[in-house]
């Protein structure tokens, strides 16, 4: 489970963020977790919760974003929605696609004291 | 010494050993919000420390990927070409690759990082090819991340222009999210396995650029059909080339190390512009 270390990355953000913008305390952390990205929302909440304990953000809220799929279609030349990365382009049925957004992992806001 | 992270090198390895989170959206106490006034609300007088939104938009992974720019630098200085093999538990992954060095290390410097949860028999049957090895024990760890790497390189002390291999802990999931510095993940799935592996576990496929089948000298005792393992990769990432190898015959093995050559001669290209790439 992968997650413990993306929460590990999300408190050194945290951790930065407060000497940068000055504050000393976190109560709520919006991620933003695309569709196609590697990480499972309940993972998340389960380790956020654990790994917070005893640092800046003990207690905190956590708002996951989901961000849905986009990809490039080779084919069509154009964007298309897509919901798993092993979808078909929804207009022509081909697999000629790029992924052009949903695979986002970011710490997008802070409610910070 | 790490140049990133400045860190002693025994800082503590992440361990999943907590046993009692909740879900992040049911009963938390916000201990400002106290209507009795007991507890932090006594002590934190409202109006003094107003909650206020903050901005911040970066990558979770932002860090490790930090590291695996700063390995990458090094390795294209170094003209080092580093793969980083991946694979579910049991594909012959260390098979493959103690006898590809075993079969290299004539032509060119090897050394291989060896990832594990625990032991240092991976790195040992490395060793026995007369190749030098380090072996990272991620403890619960299921990865391996750019930090880790960065220090085993420390420790190698491979010379310019050679290969040097990374063996991932076996697990089609966790790695994927973590760029190590290297040019080229490999993926490496088995014909004892699902051909439908890359539907499964798609993001590894995507990160992957070359798709190694290997065990082909089982073919005849199993159901794997290796045109449609190969088509669903494709879904996953139009351009992945494909060896298909077996490790113990050494059938296929000719096609592996073409692909290594041709993709370290590019590499080399790239990162030493207008110097021979020969071999040493």
């Amino acid at each position: 489970m992968h997650e413990m270390s993306l929460i590990e990355g999300v408190l050194r953000i945290l951790a930065d963020e407060a000497r940068r913008q000055n504050f000393d305390r976190v109560t709520k952390v919006w991620l933003e977790v695309g569709v196609l990205s590697h990480a499972e929302p309940e993972a998340l909440a389960f380790c956020f919760d654990a790994a917070t304990r005893g640092t800046l953000a003990e207690g905190a809220m956590l708002e996951v974003i989901r961000t849905a799929g986009k990809a490039w279609c080779a084919r069509c030349s154009e964007n298309v929605p897509v919901r798993n990365r092993y979808d078909a382009c929804p207009r022509c049925g081909g697999y000629q696609l790029q992924v052009v957004e949903g695979d986002e992992l970011r710490v997008k806001e802070l409610e910070v004291v | 010494m790490c140049t990133v992270c400045g860190c002693g090198n025994d800082e503590p390895r992440i361990e999943g050993h907590h046993h009692h989170g909740h879900h992040v959206h049911e009963g938390h106490h916000h201990t400002h919000a106290d209507p009795h006034g007991g507890g932090l609300a006594a002590v934190h007088l409202a109006g003094l420390d107003p909650e206020r939104i903050v901005q911040v938009e970066r990558d979770i992974l932002s860090l490790n990927d930090a590291h695996a720019a700063a390995n990458r630098a090094r390795l294209a200085a170094q003209g080092i070409f580093a793969l980083n093999l991946v694979s579910s538990p049991g594909s012959g992954k260390t098979t493959l690759l103690a006898r590809t060095v075993a079969d290299l290390k004539a032509r060119r410097a090897i050394a291989v990082i060896e990832g594990d949860q625990q032991t240092v028999l991976d790195a040992d049957r490395i060793r026995e090819t007369g190749v030098p090895a380090i072996q990272v024990n991620t403890g619960k760890g299921c990865h391996l991340d750019a930090h880790m790497v960065g220090h085993a390189l420390d420790g190698l002390g491979l010379e310019a222009g050679g290969l040097l291999f990374i063996e991932n802990v076996g697990n089609l999931v966790c790695p994927a999210a973590f760029d190590l510095g290297e040019a080229h993940k490999a993926v490496i799935l088995s014909v004892t396995e699902g051909a439908d592996k890359p539907l499964k576990y798609p993001d590894m496929f995507a990160a992957a650029d070359v798709m190694v089948i290997n065990k082909i000298d089982l073919l005849p005792y199993v159901d794997f059909d290796v045109d449609r393992c190969v088509e669903y990769a494709r879904r996953i990432r139009p351009d992945m080339e494909v060896v298909r190898t077996s490790a113990t015959t050494g059938q296929g093995l000719a096609d592996w190390y073409a692909w290594i050559t041709a993709r370290r001669d590019a590499f080399l290209a790239a990162a030493w512009p207008g110097r021979r790439s020969g071999s040493r």
